[in-house]
């Protein structure tokens, strides 16, 4: 039962972190089209400021993959 | 490995364990050989992996770069030259882009906290089980070789940039200066002890937000990298299965590590470039 209860938190946390990473990742890519078919000569310069707000966007949900892949595999295997 | 590990959350755990030296409750000095009883040595026990892989890196960073700057020539550089020239480069461009002011400091602060962190998140790519299964041949049970999974260099990291943070706040602000934009932003002045709450959490979770997002993708990365290499163990076909999977996800991980080192190092200048700024 406790076991069960653990696979359901990693479940949780990693579905929940790919939610909000889907929902972020969409709406910065989608602007980041929308603003290089508005302006194409300024691509790299929103190429570079695109990444860095990726990685911030991308970093809780990884946390939260890595974390629940802790808890799935050695919380509940020991 | 000196203690062979038994069943995948062993196997798992052994991986996360750093070599911890400290005093033992009993008194005497050595190595830990659980995370427990790491654990019991309290404050003062010291990850010994996590610091040869640091400072080896740190050295070797500044090995290389002293040697190319020693060797540069103006005729025709060689590969290495080149390389270290546009790494310059680019933090430069980064620097002039993001920092206002000027500061002889940030630019080599800048420089050093990304080659540095990008070479001890390099250390993720180097296959999970070969260096811990030397130590091991060498009669050392535990060795985490990803120095920026172990959180105590990842906040070292960030409280030394909060430390300067602090320095060239008062500095260029003066102590009012600085006082008063905790407190007589964002609300009027007769709110100033809900402002300085406000601008205190803002202040502390700089430094805390810088390490933990370091450390907590490094470690999901290594967690992920532990877990396919558990498939060796699995007969060929999930073996083979698992070598695909850990070469996927090396090459995302290229991007991670960069990533990270890069958004480490663009923070640190923003940080400093907001702690320089007069005006307000």
């Amino acid at each position: 039962m406790e076991n069960a209860l653990l696979y359901i938190a990693g479940g949780l946390m990693m579905g929940l972190g790919a939610l909000g990473a889907a929902v972020g990742i969409g709406i910065l890519g989608g602007r980041f089209l929308e603003g290089a078919a508005r302006q194409p000569e300024l691509i790299p310069m929103l190429r570079t400021q695109f990444f860095i707000v990726m990685g911030l966007v991308d970093a809780v949900p990884m946390i939260a993959v890595g974390l629940a892949m802790y808890v799935m595999f050695a919380v509940v295997g020991g | 490995m000196a203690a062979a590990p038994e069943t995948s959350a062993e196997y798992i755990k052994h991986h996360l364990t750093n070599l911890t030296f400290g005093q033992h409750p009993d008194g005497h000095w050595g190595f830990a050989h659980s995370m427990q009883e790491a654990a019991e040595m309290g404050f003062w026990a010291i990850n010994v992996d996590s610091m040869l892989f640091s400072v080896g890196l740190g050295v070797l960073f500044l090995w290389g770069f002293r040697k190319a700057a020693r060797t540069a020539t103006a005729g025709v550089p060689g590969g290495w030259q080149n390389f270290v020239e546009w790494v310059v480069e680019f933090i430069d461009e980064s620097v002039r882009g993001s920092f206002s002011g000027k500061n002889p400091l940030v630019g080599p602060l800048a420089l050093t906290i990304f080659i540095w962190i990008f070479l001890m998140n390099l250390m993720d790519l180097i296959p999970v089980d070969w260096l811990p299964a030397v130590a091991g041949v060498a009669g050392v049970g535990h060795l985490k070789v990803v120095s920026s999974t172990d959180p105590n260099i990842t906040f070292g990291l960030s409280l030394s940039v909060f430390v300067l943070v602090l320095y060239y706040s008062f500095k260029m602000k003066g102590v009012g200066g600085f006082f008063g934009e905790l407190a007589f932003q964002p609300f009027p002045k007769f709110l100033a002890p809900v402002n300085l709450v406000l601008e205190g959490v803002t202040l502390i979770a700089k430094p805390v937000s810088l390490s933990l997002r370091l450390f907590g993708n490094m470690y999901a990365g290594e967690m992920i990298f532990i877990l396919i290499a558990l498939m060796y163990g699995g007969g060929l076909a999930l073996g083979a299965f698992g070598g695909l999977l850990q070469l996927g996800w090396a090459i995302f991980h290229i991007l991670i590590i960069t990533l990270q080192a890069f958004i480490f190092m663009t923070l640190t200048i923003v940080y400093l470039d907001m702690a320089c700024q007069e005006h307000h």
